[in-house]
Formats: structure tokens, C-alpha cells, sequence
């Protein structure tokens, strides 16, 4: 429908731009116009398509809410008594059946009957919405049209008017990117809040017990649920220091070759092969991980361990003999890989800002390259490096998709990388995948953890971009 | 006498200066092998990273399909509803005879050998009488795929070695496999289901199709929101915009909004477009909306160097010739600008389609049969189906991610060469 609505709107504003142009050609025959015809054209295609196009916007985004609000106004009593959960299907059945589906699940006695009833009224509701929106857009382009054909004479500033209404929907534009955190500070808080009535803030930020189980049933035992979330921000502390053992010093280790050392030629041939590994999804490193990492690592220990069952470790051989595919230390190393050519390329970027005439000075004085690095430009480079070893940890708090494969799901307060961890970015996935009803705890716990996550990474971000530019502007 | 004090005190610092020269520039090979290590570590990662999904993916680009000639028992099929006839076992029961297999009591080595074939062959020789009712009481070849299982062994991924009970086929059905291979009647062939095909419960039915035309169909949405909104962004940043406090804090969001990390759009999508909006779950056009959103800031960062990069002699020329502001930008600016336009969003577009998180969370983690063909209804997408079948417990599952994986870089190959070729070509350097 809306399809119909859209193409009928594009060809009512070509007509507009067609008859405004010709329009202002002849009414100012004879007389110097202030702008050009193709400018009223186009101011007439505002007026007609602007107005058409909010009022369809607006009808195709609250079209499906009031379709509900609606729906459920006029449900019968039987109906409006199920549960929730229930109530929805039905509706959702109702739906299908005005659509000429057929029902998704079977439906017992009184729901039944009133099934086709329901269907009917949900089709009617649903076209009368549809063709609401449909004709109140036609309403409004025929409005703009009126407004703007009166309006075309010789001295019309369209060119002016035309311009202030592009320099509007370009200022609109950049709104999109403040809206963009609006909707998610607003989504993460308002759920947060919500989740938080349930569950003490104090509790889950200090509680050190995680088991979002809830109970299913108010009668069953056992499974009451804990929302202790420090297990999690333990196990994703461990991950990001292995990811920055492995990141920090080969990245770093590289930017210096690349910037000091390495010709032209090594650099055009190796920058690119590492900006390959920050290209790769972060799906596939989770494969990598799971599938080739882990194993490996898994047999390696087992075989350390089997070496040294029997002899003086014999305690710690046995641990490594159940040492299992998930472990922290394989998440950690993989994401090590994957930020490396993020470390690098910003400490480049960095060490490449600082003046030449601090190294030929350093030259002079008969230092050598590498004691040139380490006395003078590491030093001066040193705060712009802290900042992007910041920003690298904040990409590894952030990664989700590699601890999600690799990393495990239990929830243990422990420092040993050869244990399985869980993060928050994981439970984040494994609350909100599984079967999930909307209002438990259980769901809402992962807004909370996304809230946390959010305005830690915002810290780092924060921090780090500021370091980073006052280095940048010192030597500029 | 004290000449020869002298030459020798001389000679011993100058050993000693000598070894002291010696030992930095020891201790600066040594740095330099460091730097020379720390970009072979990465490389060989790299290396390591692709080689090991190649080797894992190679071998599901190829399948074997087996061709039998199947006695069409008009006792035992109903000519008016073919798919209710038991194919499987009329065509098991055919092979044991042609092999000269006798089957125990139980019936179980006919069953062994249904294992054999794929579902698919019910349904091909079902389609075979509903089309064509007169071959009833014929000998017809059918062709379908082999099993999941029976294909490993026969790419040599199942081996003997293993002890018979840890494997899912036995050392009788591998040899009833060697001796098919060996008649011709099981022959290898390229894998085009993986790419006709959408998901599957079956790997040997499984494909990507289903999930490329997701992708595809959400990356469309994706394209046509942030590129536009990016672009227009960009410009009013750029070109426009009075220096006051609004765009300074405009200016520092998008840039904090790029490093968000990917699962909080996801968050964001879950509880506007889905709880909040009720867009239908899973669909392209909610994917679409969350990953424009993400690819928003790339956009707008990258269009923002490349109308840095315009000299501002442009701009002054044209308004000196007396356009306005609007016309300069857009007659002479941004065309000019165009081609790291370009290449900036064909790079975010290629970033948008490797995002797994924020899908996993509008929920593209469930099981998608078929392929799409709108946006409003729920489809899967490269990876988020790499995700899913990298769960699957069937191992043939496991090569044929691998395979998801390469097709996956392949595009985001081909997008990343079509920026660098467009930035190669059209790039000008004032």
C-alpha cells in the first residue's frame, strides 16, 4: 500500500516542479523575474512533496502502534482477559486471518469463534489506517499546491526560499546524529529504570553473583535469579588485558618499523596486508577462535599436562588436563589479533605528528634510530599513545561477537585465563536470544548491562579523544 | 716509557668506546628485529586466519550426488498422492538388491543404507510422478544429493581411523559407499545448492542464497538512509554551519556515536524500531534503519575530509562569480568531493555488512527457510547465518561456514576494490 502511496507522491511532485516551472514562465513574460523557472519549479515541489511525504512518514511509523492500541480497545472481554503473552498471539492471529492467512496456532472454544469477528474488524481497522494516511497525505499535497501556485509571480524570491529549505533539511541531517543518541541514551535508561525497580542498583553493580535464571512459575524453587554483575565485569576486564598484551605491544612494536624504520615500499606493501585484519568481521574471528584457536590451545595445555601428571606439578598437570576449548585466554588473543592494526595505525598516525626536527636533533647528537624512538619520540608521542591504547580498550570492552563464540557462558569471578569467563557483551546476546517475554527482569537485566557498557565506552572515548587532539594540536 | 703508557691507556678506552659502540648498535638491531617480528607476528595471524578458513571452506564448494535407476513400484506408490509413498525405502530396498546385500531381521541395514541419501530424493522422485503420472511401473535414474555424513566420508573428512563408534557412519556403509563410488553411480559436482538454496536443517540442502538476498536487501536500506542523511550531514558541518556551540556539540557526538560499540544499536533497534515502533522483528528494514544508523558517522566523517580536501579557492571563484552559497556547494563542492564520497561510503557499507551484533539482538538468529523477497518480513543475513550454523551440531555444517565466510570476504573484497579502483581513478590532488 504504502509502495502505491510513495510512487503516487514522486509523480504528483514531478508535476509540481513541471507546472510551477511553466507557471512562473508565463506569468513573468515580459517582466524581469527575480529567480528563474526551474526555482519555482522546485520551490513548488517542495510545498506539494514535503507535507505529502511527513504526513506518510508519520501514518507508515504510528500506523502499527495505533493498529494495536486499536485492536485491543475493541477486543472482546475474553479476549482482554489472557495473559499478555497470549493476548498478543491472538491478535497477531487476528491479523493474519484479516490478511487472508491462515492462523498460526490452533485456538480453543471462545477464542475460536470470535477469531473470524476479530479478523475482519483487524483488516478494517488496518485499511481504514492505511487509507487514512494515504488520503491525509493527498490532503496535504493539495494544500502545499494551492498555497504554492497562488503564489508564483515575478517577484517571488523562490531561489532564496528554495535555498533556505535545502540549508533546513541539510541542518535536519545532522540532527539525525544527535536524535541517533538521544534514542540511545533514552531506549538503554528508560529500560535500565525499569529493570532497576526490580533489581537494586546497588545489587547489580556489587552483587558478585550472576544467574539470571528467573523462575518461570512464582511456586518453583531454586531459581529466584541473581543480578550480581560483577562476575561479568571481571570476566571482561581479564579478556581486554590479554586482547592488550597481544595488541599493545605488537602494535606498537609495528607503527615504530612502519614510521621509523620500514622504506616506502615495505610500508605501501604491509600497511594495506594490516589494514586487512581490521576489515575481517568480527564474525569471523569468532569463528577462528572457536573453531581453530580454541582446540588448539586446548590440546597444547592437555599435552603440557600430560607431561606433567606424575612428576613434582602433578597437581597443576591434572588442572590442565581439563582445561576445556572456551577459555578467556583464547577470546583475549583473538581480539588481541583483531585490534592490532587499530593500535598501529593510530600510534603511526601519532609518532608520524611528531616534528622532524626533534629526531634530526636527536640524530645529531649521535643517537641511534632505536635510541632516538625510545629517548625523544615515545616520550613526546607518549600521551597520544596512552589515548589510543584507550580507545583500543574500549573497542575490546565493546567486542561482542568474538566472546560470544569463544568465550563461554559461566559467570566465575577469576583472574586464571585458562578458565572459562563470560562478558557483559555476552550475556547481553544471551539474554536477549533466547525465548524471551519482554517485561521479566531477565530481559531487562541486558538493558542495564548495556547501559553500563555505554557509559563506560563513552568515559573511555571521551578521555581518550581529548588526550589525543590536545597532543595533536601541540605540535601544530 | 711513558709513550707506551700513553698508546696503551689510548688503545684501552678506545676498546672500550668500541665496545660500547658495539653494544648500541647491537642494542639497535636488536630494536629493529623487534619492530620486523611485530609485523611478521601480524602478518603470519593473517595468514594463519585466512589459510584456516580456506582449508576448513574449500571442500564445500563440492558435493556428491548419487544417480540410481529406481523401479517405480506402482504397487507401493499412489498414482494420485506421490509424496505420501516411502521413496526412501523403495529405493534403499532396490540398492541393497543391485548390491547383493542381504538384510537381517530388523530391517536395519536397509535403514543403514536409507542413511545414505538425502530427504531431497523423496521429493525429486515425487516431483518426478506428480509431473509425469506415466512413468509409474518404469525403471527412471533420479538423482539427489548423498547424506550429509556419507558426503564427509567420501571428501575423506570421516576417516577410518576413528573407532567405529565415534563416528556417524559405519565401516559397512563406507564400504557400500567405495563400491557406489566405484560403479559411477556417486559422482562429485560442484555444490550449486550453496548458492540456489536458501537455509536448511539439512546441510546437505543448506544455502546462502537466502541469506545473500537478506543481506542484500538490508544493506539497500542501509545505503538509502545514511548515505543521503550522511552526505547531507556532512555538508552542513562543513559548509554551512555557524561556529556556536550547537555544532561544536553536534560535532563531538558524532564522533563519540562512532565508537559506540556495535551491540548498543542493537539495544537501540530492540527497543525503538521493535518494542517501541513494532516494525516487523528480523526484518531488512529494521537491520536496515540499525546498521544506517552505524554506518552513520562513517559516512559523515568521510564526506567531511573529502570536502575538507576541495581547495577553498573553489568555493571562493564561484561565489566571486556571484552563486550562492547553495549553488556553489552544490555545482562545484560536492562534485568535486564526489569521488572520496564515494569510496568513504562504499567502505562503510562494506563495515555495515560484516556487522553481526545489533542482528543478533533484532532477532536474525532464528531459522529463516527459503528466500526473502520483501523487507518487511523476517530473513536471515550472511552473518548472522555464519553465527547459526557455526552453532549447528552437524559437522558438515562446519565446512559450509567456512564457505559462508569466504563468499562473505569475497564481497566485502569486491566493494573494497571498487573504492580503492573509484579513489584511483577520479582522485585529485591540488
Amino acid at each position: 500500500m504504502i509502495w502505491i502511496f510513495l510512487l503516487l507522491l514522486i509523480a504528483f511532485s514531478v508535476l509540481a516542479y513541471l507546472g510551477g516551472r511553466r507557471l512562473a514562465t508565463r506569468r513573468s513574460a515580459g517582466v524581469r523575474a527575480h529567480s528563474r523557472p526551474g526555482q519555482h519549479g522546485l520551490y513548488a515541489l517542495i510545498w506539494v512533496g514535503m507535507p505529502a511525504l511527513v504526513m506518510l512518514i508519520a501514518a507508515s511509523i504510528f500506523s502499527t502502534p495505533l493498529e494495536r492500541q486499536m485492536l485491543a480497545a475493541g477486543a472482546p472481554d475474553s479476549v482482554t482477559q489472557l495473559e499478555p503473552f497470549r493476548r498478543e498471539a491472538f491478535f497477531s492471529d487476528a491479523r493474519r486471518i484479516g490478511a487472508g492467512l491462515e492462523a498460526q496456532q490452533i485456538w480453543p472454544a471462545p477464542y475460536a469463534e470470535e477469531l473470524p469477528a476479530e479478523g475482519r474488524r483487524a483488516h478494517r481497522i488496518s485499511s481504514v489506517l492505511s487509507w487514512g494516511g494515504g488520503v491525509a497525505a493527498l490532503i496535504a499535497a493539495i494544500l502545499g499546491g494551492v498555497f504554492v501556485f497562488v503564489r508564483i509571480r515575478p517577484d517571488l524570491r523562490a531561489r532564496n526560499r528554495v535555498e533556505s529549505w535545502i540549508s533546513l533539511l541539510l541542518f535536519a541531517c545532522s540532527v539525525v546524529a544527535v536524535l541517533t543518541t538521544v534514542g540511545i541514551i533514552f531506549s538503554l535508561v528508560w529500560d535500565s529504570l525499569r529493570f532497576f525497580n526490580s533489581v537494586p542498583i546497588t545489587e547489580f553493580l556489587f552483587g558478585t553473583k550472576w544467574s539470571p535464571q528467573m523462575a518461570i512459575r512464582a511456586d518453583q524453587i531454586g531459581s529466584s535469579g541473581a543480578f550480581g554483575a560483577v562476575p561479568l565485569f571481571a570476566g571482561t576486564f581479564l579478556i581486554m588485558m590479554i586482547a592488550m598484551l597481544v595488541a599493545g605491544p605488537i602494535g606498537l612494536f609495528s607503527a615504530i618499523y612502519l614510521s621509523e624504520y620500514a622504506g616506502r615500499h615495505t610500508r605501501s606493501v604491509v600497511k594495506p596486508l594490516l589494514e586487512i585484519l581490521a576489515g575481517v568481521p568480527t564474525v569471523v574471528y569468532g569463528f577462528f577462535a572457536a573453531l581453530t584457536v580454541g582446540p588448539a590451545f586446548r590440546v597444547f595445555f592437555n599435552n603440557i599436562g600430560a607431561m606433567l601428571v606424575g612428576g613434582p606439578l602433578d597437581g597443576v598437570g591434572q588442572y590442565l588436563l581439563l582445561v576445556q576449548n572456551q577459555m578467556a585466554l583464547v577470546a583475549g588473543a583473538v581480539m588481541g589479533i583483531m585490534l592490532i592494526p587499530f593500535v598501529s595505525s593510530l600510534s603511526d598516525d601519532i609518532m608520524n605528528a611528531v616534528p622532524q626536527s626533534l629526531r634530526d636533533g636527536s640524530y645529531a647528537m649521535g643517537a641511534t634510530k632505536s635510541e632516538t624512538v625510545k629517548r625523544v619520540l615515545l616520550p613526546a608521542a607518549l600521551p597520544g599513545i596512552a589515548g589510543a591504547f584507550l580507545l583500543a580498550i574500549s573497542r575490546a570492552i565493546g567486542e561482542t561477537m568474538i566472546v560470544t563464540m569463544a568465550a563461554g557462558l559461566a559467570a566465575k569471578l577469576t583472574l586464571n585465563p585458562l578458565d572459562t569467563v563470560t562478558t557483559v557483551t555476552v550475556q547481553i546476546v544471551t539474554l536477549l536470544t533466547g525465548d524471551q517475554e519482554f517485561n521479566s527482569p531477565k530481559t531487562l537485566a541486558a538493558f542495564g548491562l548495556g547501559l553500563t557498557l555505554f557509559v563506560v565506552t563513552l568515559l573511555l572515548n571521551i578521555v581518550a579523544m581529548r588526550i589525543v587532539q590536545t597532543y595533536r594540536e601541540q605540535y601544530d | 716509557m711513558t709513550d707506551a703508557i700513553q698508546t696503551t691507556a689510548v688503545s684501552a678506552r678506545t676498546q672500550r668506546l668500541q665496545a660500547r659502540l658495539r653494544g648500541r648498535y647491537a642494542r639497535e638491531m636488536r630494536f629493529k628485529w623487534y619492530g620486523r617480528a611485530a609485523i611478521g607476528f601480524a602478518l603470519t595471524f593473517l595468514v594463519i586466519l585466512l589459510g584456516s578458513i580456506i582449508m576448513q571452506g574449500h571442500t564445500a564448494f563440492y558435493a556428491h550426488s548419487v544417480t540410481l535407476p529406481v523401479y517405480m513400484d506402482p504397487a507401493r506408490i499412489d498414482r494420485s498422492y506421490p509424496q505420501g509413498a516411502n521413496f526412501e525405502q523403495i529405493v534403499a530396498e532396490q540398492q541393497m538388491r543391485r548390491l547383493g546385500i542381504q538384510d537381517d531381521a530388523q530391517g536395519s541395514k536397509t535403514a543403514a543404507m536409507k542413511a545414505l541419501f538425502s530427504s531431497e530424493l523423496k521429493f525429486q522422485a515425487a516431483g518426478m510422478i506428480a509431473r509425469q503420472p506415466s512413468l509409474l511401473g518404469q525403471t527412471v535414474p533420479v538423482t539427489a544429493p548423498l547424506s550429509d555424513n556419507a558426503d564427509l566420508y567420501l571428501k575423506g573428512e570421516i576417516s577410518q581411523a576413528t573407532p567405529e563408534d565415534q563416528r556417524r557412519i559405519s565401516n559397512e556403509q563406507m564400504a557400500w559407499l567405495d563400491r557406489m563410488k566405484a560403479s559411477g553411480s556417486v559422482r562429485a559436482h560442484f555444490n550449486s545448492a550453496l548458492f540456489t538454496k536458501g537455509d536448511s536443517t539439512q546441510p546437505e540442502l543448506a544455502g546462502l542464497l537466502g541469506a545473500v538476498v537478506g543481506s542484500a536487501l538490508m544493506l539497500l536500506v542501509t545505503a538509502l538512509i545514511a548515505i543521503p542523511v550522511g552526505v547531507g550531514a556532512a555538508v552542513w558541518l562543513e559548509e554551512y554551519s555557524p561556529r556556536n556551540r550547537l555544532t561544536a556539540i553536534i560535532e563531538v557526538n558524532i564522533n563519540n556515536l562512532a565508537a559506540v560499540p556495535s551491540i548498543v544499536y542493537g539495544l537501540l533497534g530492540l527497543a525503538l524500531f521493535i518494542n517501541f515502533l513494532h516494525l516487523p522483528r528480523a526484518s531488512p528494514m529494521v537491520g536496515g534503519l540499525v546498521l544506517a544508523l552505524m554506518a552513520l558517522p562513517t559516512v559523515i566523517i568521510a564526506t567531511r575530509s573529502s570536502l575538507k580536501a576541495v581547495p577553498p579557492s573553489i568555493r571562493e571563484a564561484a561565489l566571486a562569480m556571484g552563486a550562492s552559497r547553495t549553488q556553489t556547494v552544490f555545482g562545484h563542492v560536492l562534485p568535486l568531493a564526489m569521488p572520496g564520497v564515494m569510496t568513504g561510503s562504499i567502505i562503510a557499507m562494506a563495515h555495515a555488512l560484516g556487522e553481526t551484533a545489533p542482528l543478533l539482538l533484532i532477532g536474525m538468529i532464528s531459522f529463516v527457510p527459503g528466500v526473502p523477497h520483501a523487507i518487511d518480513e523476517p530473513v536471515g543475513a550472511l552473518p548472522s547465518l555464519i553465527y547459526i550454523w557455526e552453532n549447528a551440531s552437524e559437522r558438515a555444517f562446519h565446512e559450509r561456514t567456512a564457505a559462508a565466510i569466504l563468499v562473505l570476504l569475497a564481497f566485502m573484497i569486491v566493494m573494497n576494490a571498487a573504492a580503492i579502483l573509484l579513489r584511483r581513478r577520479f582522485e585529485r590532488r591540488w
